[in-house]
């Protein structure tokens, strides 16, 4: 049985400023605790490296660190070999306990799932594994259902998938990376989340409003990073099975062997599958596809802590086939033809990236970084008669030099960074093709008082051959004007090409009939979208009976000054025109944090919407987009006991106010919708038994209190009419699901 | 085993060659003992020891302690470095691992609960290290 230490000053910010390179800490002899004596000449290495030190006259020792280690093992004669885990730079006080002796002392204190960092200076926060078990949480589109900040909801009534949206605006506008590395954009944006599966993600951080230069000048909402788990710190075998009522099922695996001192490996596996037909409407279209997907990617991981280098190399494939339309719907027998409505959407993707990075041993402030990534995506679908093909290949490069200007309160970061862009697309006859590339340099200057204000001033000039030579600012400030109290500001500009068809995808499997305004832009005939984003956010701690919790106040507006305007006011087409007018995204957000207990915590949100654009028709809200949303999360665990074996309980509660629906009173009667669709509830919870370090069941449902939208396809009776409509979508179709699940590892 | 302890003191000596070295370092790697308690010592100590011309990365440790700095040796001493850090109210060690205690003015600047001369404040400051459950 392994010794476990994790930190426990949660009343300080877990949160170093400092890149550390030493470790250190202090061994004990559990004979003679009062003391404190140190014990001298026991040896301490890094768990499969060969970097190790010996303790001091005191028993004290400090030893080269690496963020890559996990786990220290102490050694000293006569006495029980312990492995003891680093959670974090906090120095340790370890006792050792004699060979003869048996008793356990374990240390525990309770992590925080999700925390608001006190320190950064972009209002930032970070997903944690915890948080990310709160939920069944199967791909990472669902990994932010327990999250106040991130809006999830369903982008249309055919596919099952979730999209998410942040302050208003859909995940278009967020630049999504996975280990900082551009990912779920172009041709992967509508299904690119639903790729990576919820057990390969190790944590999440997001953060709000313009995001850094460093990653590229697309970003302008906001930024997702998703880190996934890394060879040499996940579980040597990890199982996951999970089965729903909704009739999916899936099964995810992990293997990680360390190869040699420096290398490690891991294979990851992940399949789901969903055979059953459901339609518990009865509007004779399937509530959710049939489909499987097989997703493996395998990682090495290079570290050489004497050296300073670190490297990962990736390698990833996935292959995903959807079906879904009319109950009976054959694709062998209907497909292209008009007895029975159907749809096939394919999808096969391949990426690898490589990372290299390289700390200079004599100076911890100072790096340099390399990162490089090529994926290749290829969908071929087919909604009722209407094909739509897409091939994106993508190159993405970055060169980045880390260093200090005179100390460590001035920061920079400057580099380089190439991007090319391949797509070719069929829409129905038409053919799209569009080579993008840019070639672009970024410079950002962090500066920190050590006390009460930081700020980070960032800029890039990419030169690319569509949208032209353009500089893109960003700027950051943070000041704590009185204790336990932050405010920050952020602005930014971002710009980006839409790629219409991959981003609304949903509007093939409706009888719209497609028109583009072309004004001889670049892009389908469009210009560049262009949006500057500004923000504040205050945040205030405090007790409250003695209690800790913290409140948020957020405000951030994205100001348009082109956009790409999707318009689904006339329910017959579709149409996509450049701005003219105005656009703008309004979001408010209260946030409430509080520790009713230890192990008890609770969570709730007020957001506010007010996204309006200048249509044809006038100035209207953005359709599908509720102005107001109240979310709650209720969490509690029970103590675990010595093995690690607890209860934990999740309850969220979201409530969608009324949302304006397109326009469809120029339909017959029998397909025309309200104005607006009624407020609803829904909630969502989890069960989560631990029976030991290695091995848990969970069991959950989503949307206990059974809200379905009442006919979610317009015309389903007639598909191949002029009203047939699967894209009003604005609320859950399925209704309740259960589902069930395990986790098995091996440490 | 043996190996290990070879290698071990080959790095000690690695090390202690360094520190003899003379000539002016633009990256010196100094290591002194400032006496402290928390993490408000901690910013406190960090960032006076900064602030200090020609000094270009800190890391002070409350555990141990031991103040690991990084600094122009051409811009700066280490006795200027201390000299700052008493002017806030540490109390630091010279190189022949010696007190050298900050003036009582500057003492009684340190906010109440950093008065790391106090028995009393100091076993407080125990209970945050860790919290002990016997099973």
């Amino acid at each position: 049985m392994k010794k476990k230490i994790l930190s426990s000053f949660l009343l300080l910010i877990p949160f170093v400023i400092f890149s550390q390179t030493t470790f250190k800490g202090m061994i004990m002899d559990k004979n003679n605790p009062k003391d404190n004596l140190g014990v001298e000449g026991a040896s301490v290495h890094w768990l499969h490296t060969n970097v190790s030190a010996i303790t001091n006259k005191k028993g004290w020792f400090s030893i080269p660190y690496k963020e890559e280690y996990k786990k220290l093992v102490v050694n000293y004669l006569g006495y029980k070999t312990d492995t003891i885990s680093i959670p974090s730079l906090k120095a340790i006080h370890h006792f050792l306990t004699e060979q003869s002796e048996l008793k356990e002392v374990i240390v525990t204190a309770k992590k925080k799932a999700t925390y608001k960092p006190f320190l950064t200076t972009a209002n930032m926060f970070t997903v944690n594994s915890d948080e990310l078990l709160k939920a069944a949480c199967c791909n990472l589109a669902e990994s932010f259902e327990t999250n106040p900040s991130i809006d999830v909801s369903f982008s249309d009534a055919l596919t099952g998938t979730k999209q998410i949206q942040m302050l208003g605006l859909t995940s278009r506008y967020l630049l999504i990376t996975e280990e900082n590395i551009p990912s779920v954009r172009g041709a992967s944006q509508a299904f690119g989340l639903t790729f990576t599966p919820g057990t390969w993600v190790e944590s999440i951080q997001i953060t709000k409003g313009a995001g850094s230069v460093v990653n590229g000048y697309e970003s302008i909402s906001g930024q997702i990073n998703a880190e996934l788990v890394k060879p040499f710190s996940d579980n040597k075998f990890f199982l996951n099975a999970y089965s729903s009522l909704d009739g999916r099922l899936e099964l995810n695996t992990h293997f990680n062997q360390r190869v040699s001192d420096k290398w490690h490996t891991g294979v990851y596996i992940h399949g789901n599958y969903r055979g059953e037909k459901f339609d518990k409407n009865n509007d004779n279209f399937l509530d959710n596809p049939l489909a499987n997907q097989i997703n493996v990617m395998n990682r090495w991981q290079y570290i050489d802590a004497e050296k300073g280098w670190v490297s990962f190399i990736n390698v990833r494939f996935l292959n995903d086939e959807k079906q879904t339309g009319e109950l009976g719907f054959n694709p062998k027998l209907d497909k292209g033809k008009t007895n029975a409505w159907g749809s096939e959407i394919d999808t096969q993707r391949f990426e690898t990236s490589l990372k290299l990075g390289y700390v200079f041993p004599e100076l911890p402030y100072q790096n340099i970084g390399l990162q490089m990534a090529y994926s290749n995506h290829q969908q071929d679908s087919y909604f009722g008669l209407n094909v739509y093909d897409i091939q994106h290949q993508s190159v993405y490069s970055n060169l980045m030099f880390s260093s200090i200007i005179g100390d460590t309160r001035n920061k920079f970061k400057t580099g380089i960074s190439f991007t090319y862009d391949k797509y070719d697309e069929l829409v129905n006859i038409n053919n799209f093709d569009r080579k993008e590339n840019s070639l672009g340099a970024f410079f950002e200057y962090a500066y920190d008082n050590l006390d009460n204000f930081s700020f980070t001033a960032g800029a890039r000039i990419d030169t690319h051959n569509l949208l032209g030579t353009f500089v893109t600012p960003r700027l950051h400030v943070r000041y704590v004007p009185w204790t336990n109290s932050v405010v920050r500001a952020s602005f930014g500009r971002g710009k980006r090409s839409a790629n219409i068809f991959a981003e609304n995808q949903q509007l093939f499997a409706s009888s719209r009939q497609i028109k583009i305004d072309n004004v001889d832009g670049n892009i389908y005939g469009l210009n560049p979208e262009i949006a500057w984003n500004y923000g504040v956010s205050y945040m205030q701690k405090f007790n409250f009976f003695d209690k800790k919790g913290d409140i948020t106040f957020d405000f951030y507006q994205t100001d348009f000054k082109n956009q790409v305007v999707v318009d689904w006011e006339r329910p017959q087409e579709i149409s996509f025109y450049d701005l003219k007018g105005k656009s703008i995204a309004n979001s408010f957000q209260v946030e409430i944090n509080y520790n009713i207990a230890p192990f008890f915590n609770f969570r709730t949100a007020y957001k506010y919407f007010d996204i309006s654009t200048d249509y044809k028709k006038g100035n209207l809200q953005k359709p599908i987009q509720p102005k107001n949303r109240f979310f709650a999360n209720l969490s509690f665990e029970t103590l675990a006991e010595e093995n690690g074996s607890q209860w934990k309980f999740d309850v969220t509660f979201n409530s969608i106010g009324k949302q304006r629906l397109p326009f469809t009173g120029s339909n017959p009667v029998e397909y025309q919708l309200p104005g607006y669709s009624s407020s609803y509830q829904i909630l969502n919870s989890q069960i989560t038994k631990v029976f030991s370090n290695q091995f848990e069941v969970y069991v959950g449902a989503e949307n206990l209190t059974n809200v379905q939208q009442k006919n979610p396809i317009l015309a389903s009776d007639d598909p191949f009419g002029d009203y047939f409509d699967s894209t009003i979508v604005y609320s859950p179709i399925f209704g309740r699901a259960m589902y069930v699940g395990l986790r098995y590892k091996i440490k | 085993m043996k190996k290990i302890v070879f290698i071990f003191s080959l790095l000690l000596i690695g090390f202690s060659v360094q520190s003899q070295e003379v000539k002016k370092n633009k990256n010196a790697k100094i290591t002194f003992e400032v006496d402290g308690i928390c993490g408000m010592c901690k910013k406190r100590i960090e960032t006076a020891a900064l602030k200090t011309q020609g000094v270009k990365f800190v890391l002070w440790s409350v555990e141990t302690h031991q103040l690991n700095l990084i600094m122009d040796e051409r811009k700066t001493d280490v006795l200027s470095v201390q000299q700052n850090i008493l002017a806030v109210g540490h109390d630091v060690f010279d190189a022949d691992d010696k007190k050298v205690v900050a003036t009582t003015e500057a003492y009684n600047s340190v906010h109440p609960c950093c008065k790391y001369r106090d028995e009393e404040i100091i076993l407080d400051h125990k209970g945050d290290l860790k919290k002990q459950k016997k099973q």
